[in-house]
């Protein structure tokens, strides 16, 4: 692992002087690609948490918009810095990560009827946002109130590298949250959760607990992804942040990447993110939806002829020699 | 306190909406039933019909009864076109990529048709009286598409009950591996259910276009609701799908007139996850 470890600390490098390089008129925008695909690969690497052990959640659109909303609305309305807002949204998050795990652990439900039970959940807090219209602004979103200036309290700052640092921050501790589950006891017993829940629970293992414990993790996770977002952007949507639409794209980003290996999430997402932006550039306004054609007909194809991700594919690449000579441990 | 002639109005109006969902719900619940898939975009299938029938009508003219036996055809084409080109190359890949590659068409169906046709909600205006009964006043179409609807399903139960390509379709549903023994192509009667799904589709398009506008997120606001009424009723299970269809229907219906629309929305997904609790395997289900 250490030629891995090596490649990572040389990346983590590049990211960090990435700021200060030149780039003429591009620095902003630059920045502005870059801060996206940290939240978002936080985001995906949240929900890889628990896809990878087959609980596949079609609804995590449902964590990021309650997040989002939450501090954003408490901020709004009653001046709470959204430091503390983040406090109350991540608890609120995990209150509903159990009432939606709990008894889906305890009643069986499980693969496709887990994935439309949490599809419901998502739509049921887009839907949730939209109707309370008075306070949220409906379908058309709301401003995250300025604070005037820069201010830590209100984490808002006019200088993009600010959220840039603040955003690979939050990336690397996403991947420190995977690869701490991935080393733990918790691990093991997801493993053999996913592989055969009655088989799990005879040799000791809480079914219940492990399952509502990593839902939990990863649903506050996502939603302090979505608070991320939400400062940066400055702006809350429920169709960017809740609903089906974004549940679907942090699934496909993940799925897309690779969802078993620790840069999964990342590789997917800087794809997605870094293709999308290309489409949006190449045809910008003159053919409308023509960007989001040919991202939808690039899914298909990847999903074809990559079935394991694209980092999952180029690793077994190279892995292949060494699994042959030591069977395979996945 | 609300006048109950809404109330009734609503109850009606939800019962025949529940008959066109019935009709999305067994399309979709028979090809989960038989490949074992859920089309993520099959809404948007239907959507993509209703702009046929859109432009064969108001635009060239054409009787609304060809432009829907175009759109049951149409359907019909592009259910063999999604199985042949997306859904047999990964019929061996983990169930999240199936699910995902169909989610996948959805962004692709949604997205082309934005670009296609734009964002205008279009409708067909065919001149239809309204009835007044009792002091309610109910659509003539609503009605219309809520018999046809009935007819078109009592069609498919006798297709499955009565032709040997349908018994052999509710028989992989049973037992995709024992088929295969038994010397049927589950190839075949995959691509059969794929085209019978797709043209399920084309009809309920001509059912919804002349109560409905469509618009390219057509799909994003009955898809949801389709595959709630599917898991509902138990994923593969008819009956179930048939019911729970005027279940959520009168919830939303109702729930719109009592609360608002989003608020009857919210109720039936809500009664759907806790139902999910109550009976995991469908209203009319056991569990596997």
């Amino acid at each position: 692992m250490s030629a891995g470890r090596l490649a990572f600390g040389v990346l983590l490098a590049i990211l960090l002087v990435v700021p200060f390089v030149p780039m003429g008129g591009m620095r902003q925008y630059m920045l502005h690609v870059l801060i996206q695909i940290f939240i978002w690969s936080f985001i995906g690497g949240a929900w890889s948490l628990m896809g990878r052990f087959g609980l596949v959640s079609l609804g995590h659109g449902a964590f990021l918009g309650l997040g989002a909303y939450t501090t954003t609305l408490l901020w709004n309305f009653f001046g709470l810095t959204p430091w503390l807002g983040a406090v109350v949204a991540v608890a609120l998050t995990a209150v509903l990560a159990v009432v939606v795990a709990y008894p889906c652990s305890r009643f069986s439900v499980t693969g496709h009827y887990f994935g439309l039970v949490t599809l419901a959940v998502g739509e049921v807090i887009r839907l949730l946002i939209i109707a309370e219209r008075d306070w949220t602004g409906g379908s058309l979103g709301l401003t995250v109130k300025p604070a005037g200036g820069d201010s830590l309290l209100a984490i808002q700052f006019a200088d993009k590298r600010v959220f840039y640092y603040a955003g690979l921050v939050l990336w690397a501790l996403g991947l420190w949250v995977w690869y701490r589950l991935d080393r733990s006891m918790a691990r093991s017993a997801m493993e053999a959760i996913g592989e055969d829940e009655t088989a799990a629970a005879s040799v000791g293992i809480h079914v219940t607990r492990f399952k509502v414990g990593i839902t939990v993790l990863s649903a506050v996770v996502t939603a302090i992804g979505g608070i991320a977002y939400a400062q940066y952007i400055a702006y809350v949507n429920p169709d960017t942040l809740a609903g089906i639409g974004v549940s679907l794209r942090i699934v496909f980003a993940v799925v897309l990447g690779g969802m078993y290996a620790l840069l999964g999430p990342t590789v997917g997402t800087a794809l997605t993110i870094a293709l999308a932006e290309v489409l949006r550039v190449v045809f910008g306004v003159t053919y409308v939806g023509m960007a989001e054609t040919i991202y939808g007909l690039l899914l298909i194809v990847f999903i074809i002829f990559l079935p394991s991700g694209i980092y999952g594919s180029v690793r077994d690449v190279f892995r292949r020699p060494r699994a042959a000579a030591a069977p395979a441990t996945a | 306190m609300i006048d109950p002639i809404f109330l009734a109005e609503a109850a009606v109006n939800g019962l025949l909406l529940g008959g066109v969902l019935a009709l999305l719900a067994l399309g979709l619940n028979l090809i989960f039933g038989v490949i074992d898939i859920v089309w993520i975009a099959y809404v948007d299938l239907v959507m993509v019909c209703m702009y046929v029938v859109y432009f064969l009508v108001q635009v060239y003219g054409w009787p609304i009864w060809l432009g829907s036996l175009v759109s049951v055809a149409f359907g019909a084409v592009l259910g063999m076109g999604v199985h042949l080109l997306i859904i047999s190359p990964i019929l061996g890949s983990a169930p999240i990529n199936q699910l995902l590659a169909t989610g996948g068409l959805l962004f692709f169906l949604q997205s082309f048709a934005t670009f296609l046709w734009t964002t205008d909600h279009r409708s067909v205006r065919i001149n239809l009286p309204t009835l007044e009964v009792g002091g309610m006043f109910l659509s003539f179409s609503r009605l219309i598409a809520f018999v046809v609807a009935l007819f078109v399903m009592l069609g498919l139960y006798l297709f499955l009950r009565h032709t040997y390509v349908g018994t052999a379709i509710r028989a992989v549903s049973q037992d995709r591996d024992a088929m295969a023994l038994m010397g049927a192509n589950p190839r075949r009667v995959y691509l059969v259910t794929s085209a019978v799904g797709g043209a399920l589709a084309g009809v309920a398009a001509a059912l919804l276009i002349i109560q409905y506008s469509v618009h390219p997120f057509f799909g994003a606001a009955f898809g949801p609701l389709t595959f709630m009424i599917c898991v509902l009723g138990g994923l593969g299970n008819m009956v179930g799908a048939f019911v729970a269809s005027f279940i959520m229907s009168e919830v939303i219906s109702i729930g719109g007139v009592v609360w608002s629309t989003e608020m009857g929305y919210v109720i039936a997904f809500v009664f759907f996850v806790v139902m999910m609790f109550a009976r995991p395997g469908g209203i009319l289900g056991r569990r596997a």
